[in-house]
């Protein structure tokens, strides 16, 4: 930029570029080091593949690994389709008083603290006899994705002309056929980015798993709290590394979702997600 | 016929609402007024209003509104400057693209960064400071958390510039007024809105924030999340870690209406 003739241009690359920078020094700091004979978090002394080796090694990391990924899939999963029932159901309501209770209470566990999630779920499992373990943590997490989904679809439903479903039942399609094969391909975009939304929600989740997880059970972020209390190991490095290069994958691949639905109409948003 | 297909749909969802959204808040409510030992009494409402909560509470919400601020400082010019870059989107999503990586693993990253052979101790000691204690200090806490949340700050101010009518700005150009006026007067009173809905989506996780208190802060730091979580999970006394939820959501309550909530889907921060 210095070749540019206009000052203020060159102060917003400057501004911009700090603000860049501040915001990727941990990430790629904590990628170097992952690279670190030495063991630890500062003064490199020499190029090793050793702990992403120990990741692998380490059992009880890859089955938290695992458990974690089963987590994420199966909660997207099922919370995408109580999602997407629930903003079909939104918009079959008929009272505008009804549909915008439901939104509101939809809404409550987005704008709620984790801490406030994760302790009232503690005291439900109880108050149910639930067991803490896989159930409890997939049940949260199910139950956190839900709204997210609802949220993605609604808008997607509500551009829907209602003369394609009427055109539908007219040509003789059943209900069932209507859903399948004019509401959900329609919706399919906001299906997939609610989807998405949920399993990064699900990978992030750190609190209310930390409340419903009990003893034997562990996810990766619960995992990376206990080991990070006890001090610095390079095989978290290693291991963060890896996990910034699944979150490059999924994000680019929220934006391209993004991109296709606002090329079928819908303004682009990118959302933050924890 | 329609009726009965709208039950089908509103089942599962409904299910959902009553389990997992009407239930926790009405469980939280009961337990707070049970004491540890099981006794139904209104004594946990009593310990909040003493000197050591109050503090607490004090205490948190000056810590949020701390972050907040920063927050705001660093995000509004940054998201000013992001429209006006040529690939806005592009760089919109880089700058967000940190807060999709696992919190736990930048507050990890900070702890090396900040701890006493890290890079940031290595630079003042060059520049000629020397090397400080950085990590379990304040600083530390509203610089991790700061950190954290920009990005949350950013999104709703970016999309709130990038509605705004630039015809605005050269209007009030063309009438005279002063490049800060037209800020002053023109863009920033168009713009409130995503500055409101970014002060939320920041000030309601920062009053419960309870993991970086722990390793960033040390335990230095307790806000009303610590205190929920020490009560649940450490002093198993959940009718105090309750009252505490009861305070903590009728505070959320409050900010929600004070900053004209509702529209809670522009933000997804949790």
């Amino acid at each position: 930029m210095s070749g540019n003739p206009k000052k203020p241009r060159t102060a917003v690359s400057i501004y911009l570029v700090a603000v860049f920078i501040v915001l990727y020094a941990p990430i790629v700091y904590l990628a170097y080091y992952s690279f670190n004979s030495g063991g630890a978090m500062h003064s490199f002394e020499g190029f090793t593949l050793e702990w992403y080796g120990e990741v692998f090694q380490d059992t009880r990391l890859v089955i938290i690994l695992l458990n974690t990924l089963a987590i994420a899939l199966f909660s997207a999963a099922i919370s995408t389709m109580i999602g997407v029932a629930g903003a079909i159901a939104i918009t079959h309501v008929r009272s505008k008083r009804f549909s915008s209770a439901l939104l509101t209470l939809n809404n409550v566990l987005i704008v709620s603290p984790d801490v406030i999630i994760g302790a009232s779920f503690l005291i439900l499992f109880a108050a149910m006899g639930l067991n803490l373990g896989f159930a409890s943590v997939l049940i949260s997490h199910i139950a956190f994705s839900v709204p997210i989904v609802v949220l993605m679809v609604l808008p997607k439903l509500q551009e829907m002309s209602p003369t394609l479903i009427y055109a539908a039942r007219d040509l003789g399609a059943t209900r069932w056929d209507v859903l399948t094969r004019v509401v959900v391909p329609y919706i399919s975009p906001g299906i997939f980015a609610g989807f998405f939304m949920a399993l990064t929600y699900s990978l992030d989740d750190f609190a209310v798993t930390f409340f419903v997880t009990g003893n034997g059970f562990s996810t990766l972020s619960v995992e990376i709290y206990s080991r990070a209390r006890q001090g610095i190991s390079l095989t978290i490095n290693a291991l963060s590394t890896l996990i910034f290069l699944v979150t490059l994958v999924l994000a680019v691949g929220y934006y391209v979702m993004n991109a296709r639905v606002t090329a079928q109409g819908r303004p682009a948003r990118v959302e933050a997600g924890e | 016929m329609q009726y009965r297909a709208r039950n089908i749909y509103l089942i599962p969802y409904a299910a959902w609402i009553v389990l997992f959204v009407v239930a926790p808040i009405v469980l939280i409510a009961y337990y707070s007024m049970f004491d540890i030992d099981g006794v139904l009494t209104l004594d946990n409402y009593r310990r909040f209003f003493t000197p050591v909560y109050m503090g607490m509470t004090a205490r948190s919400f000056w810590y949020a509104f701390l972050i907040t601020l920063f927050s705001l400082l660093v995000a509004y010019p940054t998201a000013y400057l992001l429209t006006k870059t040529k690939h806005k989107q592009l760089w919109l999503l880089l700058m967000i693209m940190p807060s999709w990586m696992n919190l736990l693993l930048k507050a990890y990253a900070f702890i090396g960064m900040f701890g006493t052979y890290g890079p940031v101790n290595a630079l003042l000691g060059a520049v000629g400071i020397g090397t400080r204690q950085i990590l379990f200090t304040d600083f530390s806490f509203i610089f991790v958390a700061v950190y954290i949340f920009v990005p949350f700050m950013i999104l709703p101010i970016f999309n709130a510039l990038d509605e705004l009518n630039p015809s605005l700005v050269a209007a009030a150009r063309d009438l005279g007024a002063s490049r800060w006026d037209t800020f002053r007067r023109v863009v920033f009173p168009l713009t409130i809105s995503g500055v409101k809905s970014g002060c939320r989506a920041v000030f309601i996780p920062t009053l419960s924030l309870f993991m970086i208190t722990r390793l960033i802060a040390g335990n230095r730091v307790i806000t009303l999340g610590t205190a929920i979580e020490q009560h649940f999970l450490v002093t198993q006394d959940w009718g105090m870690g309750s009252t505490i939820a009861v305070f903590l959501i009728i505070a959320m309550g409050l900010i929600m209406v004070l900053t004209g909530g509702g529209e809670g889907g522009k933000q997804h921060v949790r």
